[in-house]
């Protein structure tokens, strides 16, 4: 703990050292607890907004150009669309009852987005605020995923326990794929090759073909002087370049660093407690980690594996994304 | 396996899909082209009445209990279903007073029934896994707390999701220790389950170092719980039945009957904070309970129901889902087939208590976190950090592998 204190002191000087006002992305992490966004200063590494929005907001996206951000409010059962500028609420999107996750369309056009209370995944079109399209899936929908080449449409199922591949076009489903218990979150590698999808509770990684609709491997997790339990994989990230992906562990309170190539884990960063969500900076050089028990997001150095500083944010923080301006 | 013997089956599903439209998710046609010709699961609920003299009005168990959470478990096994082929059918019947239970087990099986989700008290139990033991059928107890059903009476045929006596008393006594408070005054009721919880709490005193400091019987000498002028004789009870005791921390309640423990709050003679079958309750479950998703859940079934979840719906809904996580990954409705997965390495299952749930393969019992509520909201969730085990921190609660009595045959 005191070692990671002193690592704080040290980085956050060098950092105010060499700041340059180049690097102003802005990252917005919603507090589920706190009814609100904290937006962080990535130069500065701390919160220098907080701003109200609707109830119970977790899944989060911010546009290509950084002006709008699309926000979850799962208990107001709709998408809050905020200003980016004045962090005002704009509009809202009609979502159907419970929201948690949500992407856009390349082309920025669409939501997609997870109806927990509903077992449907939703698309929206933004211009018209319209919904577009229901896909009947499996209890509680939650992960939302799509393919570079936005072909294939994922979603996951938590009591379900399946990746369902839908084919976004058709508004039909592909393919059903059984995973590890309690599905959050899925991913595909930006060559689009392995879909990977998370399970919280089974503490695995299933790692899919998506053309052949199979699960190749599955990748486990064991941490010295902690229960299995106490592993439970949520938010997945993978680097660029495709090499490496990062796992947030849950109550484990690590995140897991994992060779793409081997599927091995080849390090595990201690973050804050109940680690739920990533995000990486444009520019790869920071990951961050929305960690919902101790209220704060930590802030990984991705070149260093490195966790570099935690931020206090609001209550609960669960979802982060970052501007790309 | 169940071909023509499923007609009775289907009725009782049709009848609930009328009377509940949600759960009628099942019956529409698979979403996908499916090669594999349509699987049927054939569920029983196997219940008796529970009494419906309790102290609080809000406990008073509704016509469905236990039965709700076996449907809403129905409603997300055959949501799978629909993806995997598989339809889940459920049949419910509920027991009068003396009736044979061994009977409606070979009546099930008849129909081609033999999964069997119980609602039955310790002794009907038993008669029901033997009679089913000659069919092949697996039962699931979704209510009975005794630890003899996991111990000396343990049978190979019945599943357990409710937590014992033993593992509920545990789970209290973790957090009064964690909170300093070692020095018990344990009042316990005159039914025989008061005093089987009486030396569960006895065991936990000892198991984790408190000291019961004095006991004392309450004797339950008949009469209503809600009479019009219960507060005014409750008010003035209580402070009798607990005057001079010698110092402690907590006053701990046995008292499954439900007579006395649920005056007990604000009405010690000494001002002190109450624990077991009153006020701070150690249970599978709870209407307040919405951590880790569990607000999913809850939601799913008021939207239902009409009413909250208590811990029988839910303990009848994990062995619904038991039995769905067996179907989906062996692709099987065999009971040979169900049960060799669920005592396998690779089962678990999800149940909204923060972490994955598995089996005691010793004697089948769901290892689970015990939740400790005050009606109004979780108080805490045990095991407490800092009890440690050498392979589950779960097993921290209740009889563990080493003290089993249970051979399973």
């Amino acid at each position: 703990m005191r070692a990671a204190l002193v690592g704080l002191i040290f980085s956050t000087c060098s950092l105010a050292a060499s700041s340059t006002p180049a690097l102003a992305y802005l990252a917005y992490v919603t507090n589920e607890k706190g009814n609100s966004i904290s937006v962080i200063d990535l130069d500065k590494l701390e919160v220098v907004r907080t701003a109200k929005v609707g109830q119970r907001p977790r899944g989060i996206v911010v546009n290509k150009e950084g002006t709008q951000i699309f926000i979850c409010a799962g208990d107001d059962d709709t998408i809050n669309i905020v200003d980016a500028k004045t962090l005002q609420i704009i509009g809202d999107l009609p979502s159907g009852p419970d929201p948690e996750l949500l992407i856009l369309s390349p082309d920025g056009k669409l939501v997609y987005l997870s109806n927990e209370n509903d077992n449907l995944v939703t698309t929206i079109d933004i211009n018209t605020r319209k919904v577009v399209g229901e896909i009947p899936v499996g209890v509680e929908p939650e992960g939302m995923a799509l393919s570079p080449d936005g072909k294939i449409l994922v979603n996951t199922s938590e009591t379900t326990n399946m990746a369902h591949l839908i084919d976004p076009q058709k508004k039909e489903i592909i393919a059903n794929i059984l995973v590890g218990a309690r599905p959050r979150f899925a991913q595909f590698t930006p060559d689009g090759s392995e879909l990977w999808v998370s399970a919280e509770v089974g503490g695995t990684i299933s790692v899919i073909d998506p053309v052949k609709h199979a699960v190749t491997q599955k990748i486990e997790f064991a941490i010295p002087g902690l229960p299995k339990e106490a592993i439970q994989p949520v938010g997945i990230r993978i680097s660029r370049d495709g090499k490496t992906a990062f796992v947030a562990l849950g109550p484990a309170n690590r995140v897991a660093v994992i060779d793409t190539a081997s599927k091995q884990v080849t390090k595990y960063l201690l973050v804050g407690q109940r680690v739920w969500q990533l995000a990486f900076t444009p520019d790869e050089k920071y990951l961050l980690s929305t960690n919902g028990v101790s209220n704060d997001v930590s802030v990984i150095d991705v070149a260093g594996l490195k966790v570099v500083k935690s931020i206090p944010v609001g209550s609960f923080p669960w979802g982060v994304a970052v501007s790309p301006q | 396996m169940f071909s023509g013997k499923c007609v009775r089956a289907y009725i009782a599903a049709i009848a609930l899909c009328s009377a509940v439209p949600l759960a009628c998710s099942h019956a529409q046609p698979a979403q996908t082209p499916a090669q594999t010709p349509v699987m049927s699961i054939a569920v029983g609920v196997l219940r008796t009445a529970h009494s419906k003299e309790t102290i609080s009005i809000l406990d008073i168990p509704p016509d469905n209990d236990l039965l709700a959470g076996a449907e809403l478990g129905l409603q997300d096994n055959a949501t799978t279903g629909k993806f995997t082929n598989q339809e889940f059918t459920l049949k419910d019947r509920k027991l009068a007073d003396g009736e044979d239970t061994a009977e409606a087990v070979r009546q099930f099986a008849k129909d081609g029934i033999h999964l069997i989700i119980a609602d039955l008290p310790a002794a009907q139990l038993l008669a029901a896994a033997d009679a089913g033991k000659q069919s092949n059928t697996l039962l699931f107890n979704a209510s009975a707390l005794d630890d003899r059903l996991r111990e000396e009476d343990c049978r190979a045929n019945v599943f357990h999701t409710a937590p014992t006596r033993s593992m509920l008393a545990d789970g209290l006594a973790e957090y009064l220790i964690w909170k300093q408070w070692r020095r018990w005054f344990l009042v316990f009721g005159s039914h025989p389950e008061d005093q089987l919880l009486a030396d569960a709490i006895r065991r936990s005193a000892k198991k984790f170092g408190a000291k019961i400091v004095e006991e004392r019987l309450y004797q339950d000498t008949g009469g209503g719980r809600r009479s019009d002028s219960g507060s005014v004789q409750t008010q003035r009870q209580m402070p009798v039945l607990t005057q001079n005791a010698p110092a402690y921390d907590v006053l701990v309640a046995a008292d499954e009957s439900d007579v006395f423990a649920g005056y007990l709050p604000y009405r010690t003679w000494d001002p002190r904070p109450v624990a077991g079958s009153g006020g701070l309750k150690p249970t599978s479950w709870d209407a307040t309970h919405e951590q880790w998703g569990a607000a999913q859940l809850q939601n799913r079934f008021y939207r239902l129901f009409n009413r909250s979840m208590n811990a029988r719906d839910n303990q009848a809904w994990m062995a619904m889902r038991m039995i769905g996580e067996a179907v989906t990954r062996t692709h099987s409705n065999d009971p040979a087939k169900l049960r060799e997965f669920l005592v396998g390495p690779d089962f678990s299952f999800a149940a909204f208590k923060g972490q994955r749930l598995t089996l005691r393969s010793w004697n089948l019992q769901v290892r689970q976190p015990i939740l400790l509520g005050d009606g109004r909201s979780i108080v805490s969730v045990s095991p407490q950090e800092g009890f440690l085990h050498q392979t589950s921190e779960l097993d921290t609660l209740g009889y563990d592998r080493p003290e089993t009595k249970c051979v399973l045959r």
